[in-house]
């Protein structure tokens, strides 16, 4: 089975700083893999381990520094890596993003059976551009996957789960599926994994690789632009009060009572 | 923008495993009415896919909220979710209607199939929308949460429909009194020509209902890993029956196993909007926040004076729930 894996790098979302005009910094903060592709990987690497013959080849779209990003997850046990890389991507939104990862799958990996994705990139948070690129390649798409059950007839059983249970569904291949984090620590790369990683070379594709035009990348090939972004302050007073437990106690029925939640009579 | 070819609002209509309308988009109508207004009263309409004849025992819901038109598909094959052929119909429908506007709620189901429809229609989505305007140039402005709910940004769609999804609760209120003469359209089904290609083998309930109680709760007792265990969250539940109040729970707490899935708040959880919420042992990660900060009125008891929770609550009690509770519970 050939499997195209596609990452993000985002950055942490939990150590965001401001400046001064409540716009974020982004210099100096540090980049991770996306919480949900690392799962991703996970059930790419599980395939691995149980269907034979299966190939993982890892695709990301972004800067230089995404390299050591595609080298960590080489280590793991993927096979190739290849980054989508051209300053003509930059402010591509969802649209532009599916549409650039589907042409760089066609080019370096026309023959998949099977793309993994993250359900969501948490600095985003969109959940697009896995349905996005099945559009682009006509596949069928399963989305919020939690785990892959079996593998026979040239079809996927998976599980997925939903608001108010769990799915069990049978996907044809080629398809794309956008997967859920799971309830364990993801594995580490073994030694012989980065020393390996460290030897392969990564895959670089520009605009004109992968055969797209200005007008259908980037800001320009964008149907939607962000018009304002601002801080989400809280409305909230944020009033704090340390007190015995006594007076805690008194503070809390008082606050309630005033709220109308409890009668204090 | 005046846009003479493109034009109403057409809200997608979900049905649930139960064979209701989700109550997002009820939502969705009632703020489409705002919408339609400020468009100069373009219609709402509604697009629905069902088994044969059960559009209809929908009519009333659709009258009372003031829906124009119901374009509805209809077949056997409609009974489950089908992302194929359930994108490929209404990409048609809204390549002949030429909507101006495309609202899909932000369930699982919606979340699959909007960016699907989106990118086949070759028009911009924006996800998770916590606000819908129209601009002074009659664009609709969605404004929606962003790094970890921190940043938000306004965001607009140069193609038509302009598409957004909102998730459940975020535009709570809805009214039912309208009345108007809702026209049904029924329109070509061509199930010969979609393959659906993901087949549902099995399905195991592990929630009662996709709308539970958290959703229209006035009052919730939210516990974190701060509860530490089960009797933390025993006396959660007796403070919140005292009160009056639905139980909620932070991720931490859900992985913990203290509490059900179906319980959590956040950005991997519900969103919910309450009169009062009362944090306990919530250190206030942003995960968590986002899905509660639209409560009218926030309490936060945790013993970490430093937890980021009280920059968002209106009333921060520093100590301990084990101390503060039971003597609650007992002398209130």
């Amino acid at each position: 089975m050939k499997i195209a894996l596609c990452i993000k790098q985002v950055p942490d979302t939990t150590d965001i700083r401001w400046t001064e005009n409540n716009t974020i910094q982004r210099e100096g903060v540090e980049s991770i893999i996306n919480p949900f592709d690392v799962y991703a990987a996970e059930l790419a690497l599980k395939l691995k381990s149980q269907i034979k013959d299966t190939e993982i080849t890892v695709f990301t779209m972004g800067p230089k520094q995404a390299e050591d990003m595609l080298k960590k997850v080489l280590a793991l046990g993927c096979d190739e890596a290849v980054l989508i890389s051209d300053k003509k991507f930059a402010g591509a939104d969802t649209y532009a993003t599916g549409l650039t990862i589907s042409h760089a799958i066609r080019t370096a990996c026309s023959d998949f059976d099977l793309i993994i994705c993250g359900q969501f990139a948490v600095d985003g948070d969109t959940a697009q551009t896995g349905p996005n690129i099945a559009n682009f390649l006509d596949i069928p798409q399963v989305t919020y996957v939690k785990d892959f059950v079996e593998y026979s007839d040239n079809g996927l059983v998976l599980t997925r789960e939903m608001e108010d249970g769990v799915e069990t569904v049978k996907v044809q291949l080629p398809a794309l599926i956008c997967a859920l984090k799971q309830d364990f620590e993801p594995r580490r790369p073994f030694i012989n994994g980065i020393i390996s990683a460290s030897k392969k070379q990564i895959k670089v594709l520009s605009m004109e690789d992968i055969g797209l035009t200005p007008d259908k990348t980037g800001l320009k090939g964008s149907p939607t632009c962000v018009s304002r972004a601002f801080r989400n302050l809280s409305s909230h007073n944020a009033e704090k009060f340390k007190l015995n437990v006594d007076d805690s106690v008194k503070l809390l029925s008082e606050k309630l009572t005033s709220l109308g939640v409890i009668d204090n009579d | 923008m005046t846009n003479c070819e493109n034009s109403g609002i057409l809200i997608y209509a979900q049905i649930t495993r139960e064979k209701y309308i989700h109550t997002v988009f009820f939502e969705l109508v009632d703020k489409a009415k705002e919408l339609s207004e400020k468009l100069g009263g373009v219609d709402v309409n509604a697009v629905i896919f069902t088994t044969p004849g059960q559009v209809f025992e929908y009519k009333e819901a659709f009258q009372n909220r003031g829906v124009n038109k119901v374009f509805y598909f209809e077949d056997e094959a409609f009974g489950n979710y089908s992302t194929d052929y359930f994108s490929k119909h209404l990409v048609d429908l809204v390549g002949v209607i030429k909507s101006e506007i495309l609202l899909i709620g932000a369930t699982n189901q919606g979340r699959d199939l909007a960016p699907r429809v989106a990118a086949a229609l070759g028009t911009g989505l924006t996800a998770d929308c916590t606000g819908l305007d129209i601009n002074e140039k009659g664009q609709l402005a969605a404004t929606r949460p962003t790094f970890g709910g921190q940043l938000m940004a306004t965001i607009l769609c140069k193609t038509f429909p302009q598409m957004a999804t909102v998730r459940p609760n975020v535009f709570k209120v809805y009214r039912d009194d309208f009345f108007v003469e809702t026209e049904f359209v029924a329109c070509p089904v061509n199930i010969l020509y979609v393959k659906n290609h993901v087949e549902l083998l099995d399905f195991k309930k592990t929630v009662d209902t996709v709308i539970n109680d958290l959703d229209s709760a006035e009052i919730i007792v939210a516990g974190g890993k701060g509860l530490k265990n089960e009797k933390g969250f025993e006396l959660l539940n007796r403070f919140a029956q005292k009160i009056g109040a639905t139980v909620g729970a932070t991720r931490g707490a859900v992985e913990l196993g203290l509490a059900p899935v179906s319980v959590q708040i956040g950005q991997t959880g519900k969103t919910v909007s309450p009169k009062v919420y009362i944090a306990c042992g919530i250190s206030g990660a942003i995960q968590h926040t986002v899905g509660m900060t639209g409560s009218e009125y926030i309490i936060a008891i945790n013993n970490d004076e430093d937890a980021p929770i009280f920059d968002i609550a209106d009333t921060g009690i520093v100590g301990d729930v084990f101390e503060i509770l039971p003597r609650f519970i007992n002398e209130d």
